[in-house]
Formats: structure tokens, C-alpha cells, sequence
């Protein structure tokens, strides 16, 4: 018998399909119809405050769980209140599709009442989007919408919906085959280039394995680690692959770039063969591209071919995916090596503990105060165990986070790298939280990233999602007011927010969460386990750091990585 | 001339491919000389002809092949492939020199369309060569009116890139 089923029906039931089980959003006009069905649904939908804060929250979930997080807004406003998380993804590869409402066919073009051109605004920041016309096509969509969002390299997918599609019937069926002509990204290496990248390894005196956020995405922490120890390589991972080898691992360098550090900016500067997996050889990278790792030979493996060349030229390029290229290279490599090992390359492991004894990452915490942020993110990370999913806004925070928060596992680092989205934070942790609701999830957030999305931890509280906030406050948009104090002779220009408001405490207490503060150093401590401690409701600790201190090492945008500036009196 | 590279992209004929091409050349600041579009003998595809500038071939291409409804990208060396354009060409051609013009249109096998009282107007195809030399040689009588079509390509049959005699020439 066939059944006859509103659009909006077949929508949630094509949704329900895909083994969705939260959806992220805010209802309004054009997508009335689909908020109807989805009450007799199994699937939870979490009211969002914003949908700027739906679609980061589907983020968050996509980054710590690695399925796809699915947002829903309606037409006009809500659609453009995606763009930001639409676009946050797409630079992070993230897989989320987006649901939006549209006005009727018959009014698209007329301006009509919250119409905007969602299908061209939302073309740019996609992977791929729809603009539904037939309600019969429903199933088919949304099977590839979560096809093409997870698959290949990831990325964000918009299904619009006109209204009269989804008040209108259609006749049920299952979505068919995919029909995707065009669409057919590789899996597997070319075994030639892998035996070349191979014998390329095997021969190099000073590699480096350059991992970046494919790994994450593609789940190949393993594979990573495994290949590293055979091939006896030492590992940067960027802002985006954070946790990709454990950071206690002995061949683990930590971070490269802008504001990575010392020993592994410079140990890419000096190889003789960098083996990026995952990454894109991005400006926050390289620095300066026409003297960046200058002796390096490069061996790329990418999902995208696009990316491979993009920036540098490479020598052996490998389009697959990170997971499955890794185990080949791995296969390849045993069998090489036979009963041998990898190259002991004692001179140049010397040569990088050499760098990291010299220039470690440090920091400075007087006792009396101020609080420095990385004092509050080591204390946080003794008292967790590293147990925990860190969130982060964008900023100083942000770096300090990275730098200083000893990663062990992948998917306990979420944060907004592509793109730089303050603002990113609450909503994600709370994503994450509602994802993995076993887990601990800490958001470090600065006071100006907070203020963007503060209001979803009325969501947070609500929903029952209790997130941990640390809120930084160092009374500016610090980030900013670092670049004009080192490049604009300390000229501040609307980078102070002032102490006089807002009152953190009784903002979380207003929004249903706990509030704590910390002003001295030793009350750092205590409030972090009273965070922990508290979990019927979301948490917000106010520290009230030093609104001077300044993220090293720091090469300039657009400089060398020869020139890693290590503190302020490098460039007195 | 030389910078200028042709592209042919066979797509899915779906509504909004076009826009969906030209935002990509839009964002990743690529340049659009010429562009026609047209259906194929599939009815579900569609080929898309660019002329495009510049030294990004290798990126433009895989930026291409990176949209979905995008099936395969071709770029054609001049030697290649069989590349057309069509010009409709309108010059001042007062009643002594229209015997003089007819004959120069004539050896470029370019036909009249339309005369009117002082010009005429001509419709010629060929190659982007032929088209330039026969611009080059109606100039000076006055050009009223130039429209000229995307350039279309197809590569050529294999046969005759293997070094096979050609059947016909180009
Ligand atoms: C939406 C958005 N607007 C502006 C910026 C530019 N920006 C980068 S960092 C930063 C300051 C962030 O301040 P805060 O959240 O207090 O963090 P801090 O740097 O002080 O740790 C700004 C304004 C941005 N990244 N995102």
C-alpha cells in the first residue's frame, strides 16, 4: 500500500532515517509545517536562543561525535542567521546539513514576506545545496544532503523548503540510489605514489609529519600515531588536529604556526621532507609562503585534490583519505623496512630536543596576581585528569588553550580555526555536551567571545545541557589590542570594554546557570572544583586575568618562520 | 591570446549549474573570458564551454570538479581540439563599396543577413583566427555592430591525434 505523507513528514522520517537523534534550531513561519511532525518524533530538538547558536551547537556535535550535527531555521532571517555556522564549517570541514524554510514557490521572486535568496547566499559556504521544488523529492535529498556532508571531505549541506513543498503531499518511498554522477571522491592512495612517498621517507635525514584536521575528521588518530612510531617521524599538529597524536606521546612536537611553538615551527622550517596528512599548508601555517620549510620535500595527502598544490608545490601528491592512505603507507612501509626500522635519525632528534629545551612554551604566575590564563588552563587540566572536551572561542584564549592543554585523545579539541568565529564557544560546547553527554566539556571562552553567544546557556539551562564556562576577562578584546600594541604603537582603539559591566556572576545566575569568580590566584583552584562539582546545570566561572599579557612565540602575519618573535623584547 | 585556455565541463543538467560555476570563478577570483552554454546529446547533461585567463589552470580545474553536479572537465590544447565561434558583423556600406566588400566577405565565406540602405551585415563562423582576420579586414569600411558568441570546443576524435591521416581538417 502506499502511504501518503505530508513533506514535512517525509522530511522528519527521511531525518529519522539517517539516524539523526537531535536537531538544533529555531521554528518560524515557512518552516511551521515540519515543526508539527517532529513532536510525535523520537528526535530531540533543542530550541536554540539564535540560530547563529543552532548552528554552532550542530557543529560542536559534529566535531566531538563525528556524525553529522543537523541545524533548522526558518526562512528569510533564520536562514541568514546560519551563514556564519554555514561557513564556520565549511572551513573546517565539519559535516552538518542545514534544514531552512522558503517562502511558497509561487512567491519566491516577489519578495515576499522573510524571503531571501537562501539557495545564492548559502552557495559560497556550502559543500552543496538544495532549493526543493517536488515534495516526492524529499527522500532523495536529504539521502544525499548526509551523503555528500560526511563523505569525501566533509562540509556543511543546505536543504531549502518552501512551504507549499512541505504543507504538500507526496507518496512515501525510500530515497533511491544515489545518483551522483559528479561526485566521486577517492578513498585509497595510488599504491605508485604511496611506495614513492615511502622510499621518500625512508631516505630522509630531518622529516616532519605536518598533521593537520583531516585526521581528525577522517577518525585516523591511530593510523597516525602507528605510521609516526614506524617511521620514526616527529609530529606537529595544527589548531585543527589537536589530539591527533597524544601530546605525551615522545615523538609529539605540539603545535606549528603563528602562534605555535618554538621547536615545531622551526623543526618544519629546517626539514628536509615534510609529510602533510590532513592539512592545507594554510597562511596560519606557513607564514610567509616564499621562505617557509625552503629545503623541504613534499609529500601531500589530501581528500581534495584541490588542495594538493594549492599552495606549495609538492612532490609526491596522495588524493585519498587520510585513514585509508595512512594504513597503506603503513603496509608499504613494513614491508620495506622488513625486519629493519626506520632511520634512528639521532642528529636530528637531538637537534629538535635541542629547540625545546632552549624555547619552551612558558609562562610566569606571581602569586599575588594577576591570573594568567594558562595558570587557570594547567590547573584545570591537573584537575581533569586532561579528562574533558575543551571548547574554545577565538583569541587569546584560544591559543593559550591549544598551547598549554595537554591533548590526548582526538575529538576533545573543538574550535572555530578556519574561519576565527568569536562567538563560537558556548553554542559549541553545548553541541558537544548534548552529543557526548558523558563527557566533561569546559569552554574556555574570552569576555568579547562570550558576549556574542552568551545567550544560549539559556538553552544550556533549559535543555538540562550542563556545559562548564571559564570566562576569561581581561577587559578587552585582547587579540586585537595585542596586534595594536606590537603594530600600531600601542594606539588602542576600541579594544577596551572596561570593568564596569558585565556582572558574570549574576549574568549565569540570571540564565539558570551556577556563577563563580576567581580574582586571585588562589582562587583559581578552588572555583574550578566547584565547577566541577556542580553538574545539574550549566557553569560559569569568571577569571578575572591580566589584561596585558600578551601570546608567544607570535610570527607576524605575513612573516618568515625564521622570525618566531619569543616575547615582547624581540621586538623592542 | 596565448594566456587563454579552454575548458570544456560537461555538467548535470540541473537548474542553477551555471550560477553555481560562475560564483566559484567569482570566489576563488578566477577570470571568465567567454562562456556558452549548451545541451549534449544526453538530455541529462549539458556542456559548458569557458575560455578562461590566466596561469591557475591546474586549480581551476580541480576547484571545478570539486562542484557537485560537475561530471568531467576537459581542457583542450588549441591543437586538440575544434573550437568555433560565431560572429554577427555590421559595417557602414554605402552603395560603391558594397561590390568590394561582397567580394572580401565572400573569401571568408561569410554571408550577408541583412542590408540595409548603408551597411550590411554579416554572419560568419570559424574559428577565433578566421573571425579576428576577417574583423581586421572589414575595419576600415566601419564596423556599425559586433556580436559575437561564446567560443564552443569539442576535442577532437582520437583518431586523429594518434598521428592517423585526418579526415578533415580544422
Ligand atoms: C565574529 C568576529 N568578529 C571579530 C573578530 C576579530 N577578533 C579576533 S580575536 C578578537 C578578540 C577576542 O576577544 P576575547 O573574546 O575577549 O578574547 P581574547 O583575545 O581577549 O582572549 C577579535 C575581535 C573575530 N575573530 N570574529
Amino acid at each position: 500500500m502506499s502511504e501518503t505523507l505530508t513533506g514535512a513528514q517525509a522530511l522528519i522520517r527521511a531525518l529519522e532515517l539517517e539516524g539523526v537523534d537531535v536537531i538544533f534550531g529555531v521554528p518560524g513561519g515557512a518552516i511551521l509545517p515540519a515543526y508539527d511532525p517532529l513532536l510525535d518524533s523520537p528526535m530531540r530538538h533543542v530550541l536554540a536562543r539564535h540560530e547563529q547558536g543552532a548552528g554552532h551547537m550542530a557543529s560542536g556535535y559534529a566535531h566531538a561525535s563525528g556524525r553529522v550535527g543537523v541545524m533548522m531555521a526558518t526562512s528569510g532571517p533564520g536562514a541568514t542567521n546560519l551563514i556564519t555556522p554555514l561557513q564556520d564549517a565549511h572551513m573546517d570541514s565539519i559535516p552538518v546539513v542545514a534544514i531552512t524554510g522558503q517562502v511558497a514557490t509561487r512567491s519566491i521572486g516577489n519578495d515576499a514576506f522573510q524571503e531571501a535568496h537562501t539557495w545564492g547566499i548559502s552557495m559560497p559556504c556550502t559543500k552543496h545545496n538544495y532549493l526543493v521544488t517536488d515534495p516526492n523529492d524529499i527522500p532523495d535529498v536529504v539521502r544525499e544532503a548526509f551523503h555528500l556532508a560526511a563523505t569525501g571531505r566533509p562540509g556543511p549541506v543546505l536543504v531549502d523548503l518552501p512551504k507549499d513543498i512541505l504543507a504538500g503531499t507526496m507518496t512515501w518511498h525510500r530515497a533511491g540510489e544515489l545518483s551522483l554522477p559528479g561526485y566521486r571522491p577517492s578513498v585509497k592512495g595510488h599504491p605508485k605514489q604511496v611506495k614513492a612517498a615511502v622510499d621518500l621517507i625512508l631516505h630522509s635525514a630531518r622529516p616532519v609529519l605536518y598533521a593537520g584536521g583531516g585526521i581528525i575528521r577522517a577518525d585516523a588518530a591511530d593510523e597516525l600515531r602507528r605510521f609516526a612510531e614506524m617511521a620514526n617521524t616527529p609530529t606537529v599538529t595544527t589548531l585543527m588536529a589537536r589530539g591527533a597524536i597524544p601530546d605525551s606521546h615522545p615523538l609529539a612536537m605540539g603545535m606549528p604556526g603563528m602562534h605555535g611553538n618554538y621547536a615545531a615551527i622551526t623543526a618544519m622550517q629546517k626539514s628536509d621532507l615534510l609529510i602533510a596528512v590532513g592539512a592545507r599548508f594554510d597562511d596560519r601555517v606557513t607564514g610567509d609562503t616564499t621562505t617557509f620549510a625552503p629545503e623541504a620535500r613534499i609529500i601531500h595527502v589530501d581528500v581534495d585534490p584541490a588542495e594538493i598544490g594549492k599552495v606549495r608545490a609538492v612532490d609526491v601528491p596522495i588524493v585519498g583519505d587520510a585513514k585509508a592512505v595512512l594504513a597503506q603507507l603503513i603496509a608499504t612501509m613494513q614491508k620495506a623496512l622488513g625486519d629493519g626500522a626506520a632511520p634512528e635519525r639521532a642528529e636530528w632528534f637531538a637537534t629538535l630536543r635541542g629547540w625545546q629545551e632552549e624555547h619552551p612554551l612558558h609562562y610566569h604566575q606571581e602569586p599575588e596576581g594577576p591570573i594568567q590564563q594558562q595558570y587557570v588552563i594547567e590547573e584545570l587540566h591537573r584537575l581533569t585528569g586532561g579528562n574533558a572536551i575543551v571548547v574554545a572561542g577565538v583569541g587569546q584564549h584560544q591559543m593559550w588553550a591549544s598551547q598549554f592543554w595537554g591533548f590526548e585523545r582526538p575529538r576533545t579539541w573543538v574550535n572555530s580555526g578556519g574561519l576565527g568565529t568569536m562567538g563560537y564557544a558556548v553554542p559549541a560546547a553545548i553541541g558537544a555536551k548534548a552529543a557526548m553527554p558523558e563527557e566533561t566539556v569546559f569552554a574556555i571562552d574570552g569576555d568579547g567571545c562570550f558576549q556574542m553567544t552568551m545567550q544560549e546557556l539559556i538553552t544550556a539551562a533549559t535543555e538540562g545541557i550542563p556545559v562548564k564556562i571559564a570566562v576569561m576577562n581581561n577587559e578587552s578584546l585582547g587579540m586585537v589590542k595585542q596586534w595594536q600594541n606590537l603594530f600600531y604603537d600601542g594606539r588602542l582603539s576600541a579594544v577596551e570594554f572596561g570593568s564596569a559591566a558585565p556582572d558574570y556572576v549574576k549574568l549565569a545566575e540570571a540564565m539558570g546557570c551556577a556563577g563563580l569568580r576567581a580574582e586571585h590566584p588562589d582562587d583559581v583552584t578552588p572555583a574550578l572544583e566547584k565547577a566541577l562539582a556542580i553538574n545539574d546545570r550549566p557553569v560559569v566561572v569568571e577569571f578575572r586575568c591580566d589584561p596585558g599579557a600578551m601570546v608567544f612565540p607570535m610570527v607576524p602575519a605575513g612573516g618568515s618562520n625564521d622570525a618566531i618573535v619569543l616575547s615582547i623584547e624581540d621586538l623592542a | 591570446m596565448s594566456q587563454h585556455h579552454v575548458i570544456s565541463v560537461l555538467v548535470e543538467n540541473k537548474p542553477g549549474v551555471l550560477a553555481r560555476i560562475a560564483s566559484m570563478f567569482a570566489r576563488r577570483g578566477f577570470n571568465i573570458h567567454s562562456l556558452a552554454v549548451g545541451p549534449t546529446a544526453e538530455p541529462e547533461m549539458s556542456r559548458i564551454t569557458l575560455v578562461v585567463d590566466g596561469p591557475e589552470m591546474e586549480q581551476i580545474i580541480k576547484q571545478l570538479y570539486k562542484l557537485v553536479h560537475v561530471v568531467k572537465v576537459t581542457e583542450m590544447m588549441p591543437a586538440d581540439g575544434v573550437e568555433r565561434e560565431v560572429m554577427l558583423l555590421r559595417i557602414t556600406a554605402d552603395s560603391e563599396r558594397r561590390g568590394e566588400i561582397l567580394d572580401a566577405a565572400g573569401i571568408f565565406e561569410a554571408k550577408a543577413v541583412d542590408v540595409g540602405v548603408k551597411t550590411i551585415t554579416f554572419e560568419l563562423s570559424g574559428t577565433p583566427a578566421k573571425l579576428a582576420d576577417f574583423l581586421e579586414l572589414m575595419r576600415p569600411y566601419g564596423i556599425v555592430d559586433l556580436v559575437k558568441s561564446g567560443r564552443i570546443a569539442l576535442t577532437k576524435d582520437a583518431k586523429t591525434r594518434n598521428g592517423r591521416p585526418k579526415l578533415r581538417s580544422a
